[in-house]
């Protein structure tokens, strides 16, 4: 397999299935003549043209609005937020609008649509810039969650949301695009299924559930508990909405025992929710409280050191573990 | 417009009598506006409008018996039981809706223009919206999107004076909202909206430019609901003396005197109101004898179904 980057897996999806399928476009701010604020859709207008890949005026809730009206109409749109922090402004749209006109037509009306962008913290970019959106978006029927970890995931995935009939939220990690990660080579078409979660390192002892920035905190850290004598199974979910708690369940039957590792903030939101369903669905095999170890429960702070603290780290992760496996 | 207003009397006769729930707002006295721009409109165009839906729906072609099993949450409605008043759909007719958050379909229109635009086809889509729609963002993002992209859409503010309690001149520095136009780069129309064929005219002219790649219009219609804001509104904000005056120019009492004055026989005109009463009656007893929303649709429905489309 090629080694590509995660930036360069989303545009290769973008551009295969805007191939395949003449109905499918890009629209949003920069992602045409500027190449992508964060290059994701490099190349794309010369591969195009203009008329299917659309610069917008800064206005979220306008071209969010109008990607789900024409979604309505039968197009297949994707609409890239810059970040997911500017889609508060296009909240409602998301919510009033894509994600209740199938029910509230009665199933008339599809909405195959893709939201998509960089999610959660980058850099030093403070409390207005960093917010890991998956919380606000899972709770909503009707709408599809995905936060994919690797390159292959982004490509997989973003393919199969792309030709979903429904609208898919679709985040990105921001500190993930320079990632490098294997992808099936050209000419082999992966459609990885929405919904399904992976094995991502076997083990015996403990079982890590991650996804997004800290899938590599937990790999990092499942290494040097190895070291030390704890084997971690790391499982992740890929779809947040809907949820496939098969794997973790399996798991989490053979250790006995689980931390979940999320950038999200603790109240509520996957995180909680992966809890829920593991102490319901695999109570009589835990030998330990379930544990989350999740982005502080503060608006992110600019300064490094602080942020630092905010995000989880390798060393929260191995004193979680420690704490389940009466280690520490 | 004698089926809205005969199938909306009765409405409220059953929200009255609790058949009908949640919120119920009427188009009674808005109707001229709902035919004239049907009648312009052809296969494969698009209509939206906000929550006040049923007069547009019906205008449209959908049955009253559809509407009417709607508001009562039957299967039969023409949202299964799923929209209710606020949520009707007939997306055979091209009518994408009754919506109801304030300013938040405008965008879904400059969308289903976008598709036209995109896939070269010569469909127009018609935006309803009321005079309370005009301040809040999603009025502004989509009007400068269409303006922009030069969308074939036609921008209806039906300006019936009211946004719920609050007229006009205190939501608005403007007495005239067409000249909002100008600023997204699109013509302006405003007219009175009693007269249908005066409107149709009017519409008329927005469509045929969409239609040929002249851009989208704003039109600004004068008009004024006979009843209150939704079924729980007194309207104690207005006088009966400005209400009674607005009736003067009922557009049905218009288009009826309108008739009588071309040699149409009153008579003639009476029998298509008794016409219309049965249609009604007749809806209102398929609506209670129908089967009630599905309850099994009620899971399925949440997601579209995957595979081809």
């Amino acid at each position: 397999m090629r080694q590509l980057r995660y930036r360069e897996a989303l545009r290769e999806a973008m551009l295969e299935e805007m191939e395949r399928d003449e109905r499918v476009f890009l629209m949003g701010e920069e992602v045409g003549h500027y190449q992508g604020a964060y290059k994701v859709s490099e190349g794309l207008l010369d591969e195009f043209g203009e008329r299917r890949v659309v610069d917008t005026p800064i206005a979220e809730a306008g071209f969010a609005g109008v990607g789900i009206g024409a979604a309505m109409a039968g197009l297949r749109p994707i609409i890239e937020f810059m970040t997911w922090n500017f889609s508060f402004v296009a909240f409602d749209q998301i919510i009033s609008n894509a994600a209740k006109v199938h029910q509230m037509s009665a199933g008339a009306i599809q909405v195959p649509i893709v939201f998509r962008g960089p999610n959660g913290a980058a850099k030093q970019v403070a409390a207005q810039h960093s917010h890991s959106c998956a919380p606000f978006y899972t709770n909503i029927p009707g709408l599809y969650v995905i936060q994919p970890s690797t390159p292959r995931d982004a490509k997989g995935l973003l393919k199969s949301a792309i030709r979903s009939n429904n609208p898919v939220i679709f985040l990105e990690g921001e500190t993930l695009y320079g990632v490098k990660g294997e992808v099936p080579d050209e000419g082999v078409e992966e459609l990885i299924p929405i919904g399904e979660s992976r094995l991502v390192r076997p083990g015996e002892d403990c079982t890590i559930v991650t996804w997004g920035r800290p899938y590599y905190t937990v790999l990092a850290a499942a290494e040097k508990l190895s070291a030390e004598g704890i084997d971690c199974e790391v499982v992740d979910p890929r779809t947040l909405r809907p949820l496939d708690t098969g794997l973790m369940v399996e798991s989490v039957k053979k250790t006995n025992r689980c931390v979940v590792v999320h950038e999200h903030w603790p109240y509520g939101g996957p995180g909680a929710e992966i809890v829920d369903r593991l102490q319901r669905e695999a109570f009589d095999y835990l030998d330990a409280p379930l544990e989350r170890v999740t982005g502080l429960d503060v608006p992110m702070p600019y300064a490094l050191n602080l942020e630092d603290k905010v995000l989880p780290t390798e060393e929260r992760v191995i004193d979680a573990v420690k704490r389940v496996a009466y280690a520490s | 417009m004698m089926v809205m207003r005969r199938f909306e009397e009765e409405a409220a006769r059953n929200y009255a009598k609790g058949k009908i729930g949640g919120f119920l707002h009427l188009y009674i006295g808005q109707e001229a506006i709902a035919v004239a721009a049907t009648e312009v409109l052809t296969e494969g165009d698009y209509i939206f409008q906000t929550y006040r839906d049923h007069g547009i729906a019906l205008a449209r072609g959908m049955s009253a018996k559809a509407g009417m099993a709607e508001l009562f949450g039957k299967d039969t409605g023409c949202s299964r039981g799923f929209g209710g008043s606020m949520h009707f759909f007939d997306v055979e007719r091209g009518f994408l809706g009754g919506w109801a958050i304030v300013g938040g379909h405008l965008a879904l229109a400059a969308g289903t223009a976008f598709k036209s635009k995109y896939a070269g086809e010569d469909s127009v889509t018609v935006c309803f919206f009321g005079d309370g729609s005009i301040n809040i963002g999603g009025f502004h993002e989509a009007m400068s999107l269409a303006g922009l992209w030069k969308l074939p859409v036609v921008f209806i503010c039906e300006n019936n004076q009211y946004a719920m309690g609050t007229p006009l001149e205190r939501t608005s520095p403007l007495k005239d909202l067409s000249i909002k136009a100008k600023g997204y780069g699109m013509v302006g129309d405003r007219f009175d909206g009693h007269d249908v064929e005066v409107v149709q005219a009017r519409i008329g002219e927005a469509v045929d430019r969409a239609r040929s790649g002249g851009g989208p219009t704003f039109i600004e219609v004068l008009t004024y609901r006979f009843r209150g804001h939704s079924m729980s509104d007194p309207a104690k904000y207005r006088t009966t003396t400005e209400l009674e005056q607005r009736k003067q120019q009922d557009p049905i009492t218009v288009v009826r005197e309108k008739l009588i004055g071309l040699g149409v026989q009153e008579s003639a005109l009476d029998d298509i109101d008794l016409e219309v009463d049965e249609e009604i009656d007749a809806a209102v007893q398929f609506a209670e004898e129908s089967e009630p929303a599905r309850e099994d649709l009620m899971m399925s429905t949440v997601m579209a179904p995957e595979g081809e489309s």
